[in-house]
């Protein structure tokens, strides 16, 4: 079951390639594809059942390459599930949200049905070599999305993402080399290295090979100073490149440091917390600051991603003090920091959707342009303003439930991560600064003849939100599935 | 209707009518006439429900995150203040069918989630579920505010207001995250909070001040309200009288206990409390703007409520809380109808309103006296309540609040000389004045003269808290004789302040400035200055080489000979890979593989760049 959510969307793909089928019917065949995604990764939440501390739930493992401890092995946990079901919805929504575009709707539909199996492999992946295959054919997806649909100056951006991402993807390699080379007997059985972590006592050697790991997983989360391939990636790309860029793609980051990092490497985890939450406060920070500054709409939500990403890496480094706070606190950090990477999908992808809204009716992101568009396109209006109140954390939106919870747990841990604080405050002023400038006050040039928002534009959004808001309102059922897990990982780094 | 829905439904009602309206209004314009009469009645109704639960001490709960609940309950000062926060938001709504532009559905729809937001924060029995009202109802205050969205001074309000009061706010995550690690979840109990471990105790009790003042509109955070007033007056009458701004008071009254644990943050609010009435106060009575002037009265009269928690006079400052709600309502809703009906709100160009339109004249100055602090009506009887508790803290706070009495008549007095004038006044609005205003009035002159009673012994003892002092008949006198000679003296001419005091307090003592000065205009410059860095310094390394690699895959494109070696190599390279891998992996070297073509790919890119960067700027 495992393998058909993870693979029917490249069997989709390639005979979407294969048969020259006409352009509205590769459209709906991508809308059909990944609504069935969707179903299929909802039957696996309601069969979920939360499998023991290190263990996997629908478990997959085949023979590869035996030699070299290489297998074909798939699995989801707490930690996992939830962006599972959180990238197949994204994809959904960029399907419907892509019923519009007129560019090579065929070869766009199965580029992406593919870049969806190499996402969904990532996280179901428990083979270090099969996760690695995954992360880097998503970069190569997304590369061709950015180079062959993007606009502006895509060629140059497309290649500095895939320059920068591809090299971070080596340092990423170089780690899990390091992981193989230690292991006893080698291997690279995610699950096994997780069970039995090797450079336990090892020094400067485990600090290293975690050095590599972060390294690679800090360009794609990003965290600064590795973030500047984002605002261009996203300022260039498609409406639906950046939706999954930003909603799935940076996870792929996220995830790597919680499904790697912490559990495999937990002694030089320790020894890297406090460096990491740091970094992860530079982030926040620096990422709003930035943003507050931007008068591209785009380059905005991409600088936004840079803050909200900065609250995971806060929590899950503070995850890694150990000696002061309890257990409770750092799970609760980790908690959080699922949260927020389901959350940031849901919310930033129907960001860039809207922003693509605007693309296509003007081909600019200039805020200083815009004005007065909640007259004009009231539907488009209430959309933003809503996603805006939730990517500035406000209660009742997802946001709110991962922010709170990242800074509970970090401020327990580390009083003086409160500082973090004031990106919430920042990033309040970034979003009503462009809401403003946007939506209100008089009518803008740009904003004259702006049509507001058509059905497979706003429904796709509006799903989005409805989710967020379903998950600021009522978290239980997501913080049920991710609890034990974060508990269970909290355990691990404490090894 | 059950216990387990009864309160949840107080909530969810308005909530779920204001979204329908919201979402409806623009597809169905016949929904859209409806909206208004139809929210009056929600409210209404869900105030009725709000007595019945808080008749019964109701409460309900579903699990909400950080192991607390979503949970909330009709007990206490939040179960005195519940039908009422509700009760004047169905009469604010009442007053507003009388205008056409706060009879649209956005507006109403608006102001129903307004209100769920405020009945939950004052139903909320712990922090997470507090944060969640109280947030909300900041960010519907904003979409208030900021209504009318062509104008842009009214929206940037709205952004004022709310970034102001959120800034606040981060105090209550930090309380959040302090309860939590002081005592687990049961340390986000509201009840629980005094016994939060010390030291954590601390940061919860320093959150929780700064939020309330923040809501509250005390020093340093005032002006923001004063910001607020360019909303639609009827936002102004539900957000300064028994929501938003009374929440930032009810908060404080609540974490009474908690202040008093601490053994500073009780001494905090109190001076910052009493503070804040003297220095708003003043603010007040200089203003020339009726809605200014009424606005500077809130932060004021919020002071005295600060002041109450702070000595831990909770029932005290409950009564003052509903005493002022009632007031303060009224007195906003005539000012929003002589602006319709007059075209201003300028003090000079209403002057004389309350002898034309004579039912809601006799509400408002009814209002103005009680506010004025004139026996035996409700305020006069509430600030004394409050004070007498301040004498037994300290004779330096009572004296302080009677100074703030004093200018609390003397700024009503402004207001009253004005509207009671007999000559002058605009004929500039529609001189009409709608029938819905007076009604809505009536029952809230009522509250405004005759709350006193909450003060009365008898009755103080069953408003929730420690049982209260009494004040003494010369307190009592005192204060009355205090109120008569604030009166005096502006009626009889009004008191000499230099020119240049007096424009320092009519703008808000300048703290809308300074805080552009000292905090917007900094972090924007360091926004400017973080941006240039990020596109100067940090992206410049990657664009170089960037540039380099296109340069180099330009030229790759040109040979075709180039390619096809280069694809000839690649084949190569695959096929030694692919012996190197049998090899290896036969011997369990792979891992050297790996190693050596990492490094190799590495060597490449790199190389690759370096001879593009050279050959660019050749």
């Amino acid at each position: 079951m495992l393998s058909l959510l993870v693979f029917l969307p490249l069997v989709v793909a390639a005979v979407l390639v294969a048969a020259p089928v006409s352009a509205g019917v590769a459209r709906w065949v991508f809308v059909a594809a990944t609504a069935a995604e969707v179903v299929l990764a909802a039957a696996l939440w309601a069969q979920y059942d939360a499998p023991a501390s290190g263990a996997l739930a629908f478990e997959e493992q085949v023979e590869w390459i035996p030699e070299i401890g290489v297998s074909y092995h798939l699995g989801l946990d707490g930690l996992s599930l939830p962006l599972v079901v959180m990238t197949t919805v994204v994809f959904a929504a960029c399907a419907v949200f892509a019923l519009g575009d007129e560019h090579r709707p065929r070869l766009q539909a199965a580029l992406f049905l593919a870049l969806e199996t190499t996402c969904l492999g990532v996280f179901a992946a428990a083979d270090l070599v099969l996760f690695f295959v995954f992360f880097d054919l998503s970069i190569v997806g997304m590369y061709l999305s950015v180079n062959g649909w993007g606009h502006g100056d895509r060629r140059r951006s497309a290649l500095v993402f895939f320059l920068y991402t591809f090299l971070g993807s080596l340092a990423l390699l170089l780690g899990f080399v390091g992981l193989y080379v230690a292991a006893d007997p080698h291997t690279f059985d995610m699950v096994a290295l997780a069970a039995d972590p090797p450079l336990q006592g090892s020094g400067p050697a485990g600090a290293a090979v975690l050095g590599a790991v972060l390294l690679g997983l800090a360009v794609k989360t990003p965290v600064v100073p590795f973030h500047t391939w984002l605002p261009p990636a996203h300022t260039d790309a498609p409406a639906i490149g950046s939706a999954v860029l930003a909603g799935v793609l940076l996870k792929l980051g996220t995830y790597g440091f919680v499904r790697i990092g912490m559990p495999m490497l937990p002694e030089a985890w320790r020894a890297w917390a406090v460096t990491l939450v740091v970094v992860g406060l530079v982030s926040v920070l620096w990422g709003a600051l930035v943003a507050l500054a931007q008068t591209d709409l785009k380059r905005m939500i991409a600088y936004t991603s840079v803050n909200h990403m900065g609250y995971v890496v806060l929590a899950v480094g503070a995850a890694g003090v150990i000696g002061s706070g309890d257990d409770a606190a750092r799970s609760t950090a980790v908690s959080g920091a699922v949260t927020q990477m389901v959350s940031h999908g849901l919310l930033t992808g129907a960001l860039f959707l809207l922003a693509g809204v605007v693309w296509r009716r003007t081909e600019s992101y200039d805020l200083t342009h815009y004005g007065g568009l909640s007259g004009r396109a009231p539907v488009f209006a209430a959309l933003f303003t809503v996603a805006a109140l939730g990517s500035l954390g406000l209660p009742g939106l997802s946001g709110f439930v991962a922010e709170l919870q990242v800074f509970v747990g970090s401020i327990a841990v580390l009083p003086v991560t409160a500082v973090g604080l004031l990106g919430i405050l920042l990033m309040t002023a970034v979003l009503l600064r462009t809401v403003q400038q946007l939506l209100t006050g008089p009518v803008g040039p740009l904003s004259q003849d702006f049509a507001d928002a058509r059905p497979h534009e706003w429904a796709p959004v509006a799903t989005l939100l409805v989710l967020s808001v379903v998950l600021g309102l009522a978290p239980q059922p997501l913080l049920d599935v991710v609890g034990p897990a974060a508990d269970a990982l909290t355990d691990l780094v404490a090894r | 209707m059950s216990g387990t829905v009864l309160l949840p439904s107080v909530v969810a009602l308005p909530a779920v009518t204001g979204l329908v309206l919201l979402l409806l209004g623009p597809l169905a314009p016949r929904v859209g006439r409806l909206a208004g009469a139809a929210a009056t009645v929600v409210l209404a109704g869900s105030a009725a429900l709000a007595t019945v639960a808080g008749l019964r001490g109701s409460s309900a709960a579903v699990p909400f995150l950080l192991g607390a609940d979503l949970s909330v309950a009709a007990t206490g000062v939040g179960g005195l203040l519940l039908p009422v926060v509700l009760g004047v938001a169905a009469l604010v709504q009442l007053a507003a069918l009388g205008a056409a532009r706060t009879r649209e559905p956005r507006f109403v729809g608006l102001m129903l989630l307004f209100s769920a937001a405020a009945a939950l924060t004052v139903a909320a029995t712990n922090l997470p579920t507090l944060l969640l009202g109280w947030e909300l109802m900041g960010a519907a205050s904003y979409a208030l505010i900021g209504y009318d969205r062509r104008e842009e001074r009214a929206v940037a309000s709205g952004t004022t207001a709310f970034l102001t009061t959120r800034a606040a706010d981060l105090g209550l995550y930090v309380a959040v995250a302090a309860a939590l690690a002081g005592s687990g979840p049961a340390g986000l109990d509201l009840a629980a909070l005094a016994d939060v471990a010390p030291g954590w105790r601390d940061a919860v009790a320093a959150g929780i001040l700064v939020a309330a003042l923040g809501k509250a509109a005390q020093l340093p955070f005032s002006f923001w309200l004063s910001r607020a007033m360019d909303g639609p007056s009827p936002v102004s009458a539900l957000l300064h009288s028994a929501a938003m701004v009374a929440l930032g008071g009810y908060l404080l009254v609540v974490a009474a206990p908690l202040l008093a644990a601490t053994g500073w943050a009780d001494h905090a609010a109190a001076w910052l409390g009493v503070a804040t009435a003297v220095a708003l106060g003043g603010v007040a009575v200089v203003q020339t703007d009726l809605k200014q002037l009424l606005a500077a009265s809130t932060a004021s009269q919020m002071g005295f409520v600060v002041l109450a928690a702070g000595v831990g006079a909770t029932s005290a400052g409950a009564a003052h809380l509903v005493g002022h709600a009632a007031v303060k309502a009224l007195l906003f809703l005539a000012a929003g109808a002589w602006l319709e009906a007059l075209g201003s709100k300028d003090l000079g160009r209403i002057a004389g309103a309350a002898r034309r339109w004579p039912a809601v004249g006799a509400a408002a100055v009814a209002a103005l006296l009680s506010l004025a602090g004139l026996p035996p009506l409700t305020l006069w009887a509430t600030k004394d309540a409050v004070l007498a508790e301040a004498l037994e803290a300290s004779p330096a706070l009572y004296a302080a609040g009677l100074v703030a009495a004093g200018l609390s008549a003397a700024y009503a007095a402004v207001a009253l000389v004005a509207l009671l004038r007999r000559s002058g006044g605009s004929d500039a609005g529609s001189r009409h004045l709608p029938l819905v205003v007076p009604v809505a009035l009536a029952p809230l002159a009522v509250g405004a003269v005759g709350l006193g009673f909450l003060t009365l012994p008898a009755v103080m003892a069953m408003l929730p808290g420690p049982t209260a002092v009494t004040p003494h008949v010369w307190e009592l006198v005192l204060s009355a004789g205090v109120a008569l000679l604030g009166v005096a003296v502006v009626v009889r001419g009004g008191l000499r302040v230099p020119a240049r005091v007096r424009d320092w307090l009519r703008g808000w003592m300048g703290l809308e400035g300074a805080a552009h000065r000292w905090v917007v205009s900094p972090v924007l410059a360091l926004a400017e200055a973080a941006a240039r860095v990020d596109d100067r310094v940090l992206a410049r390394t990657v664009d170089a080489a960037a540039r380099s690699t296109t340069g180099a895959a330009a030229r790759a494109r040109e040979g075709d000979r180039a390619l096809s070696n280069l694809v000839d190599q690649t084949a190569a390279a695959v096929r030694r890979a692919g012996l190197a891998v049998r090899r290896s992996s036969r011997s369990g070297q792979l891992h050297h593989y790996y190693l050596q073509l990492v490094v190799g790919v590495l060597v490449v890119v790199v190389a690759w760049s370096v001879v593009g960067l050279l050959g660019s700027q050749g």
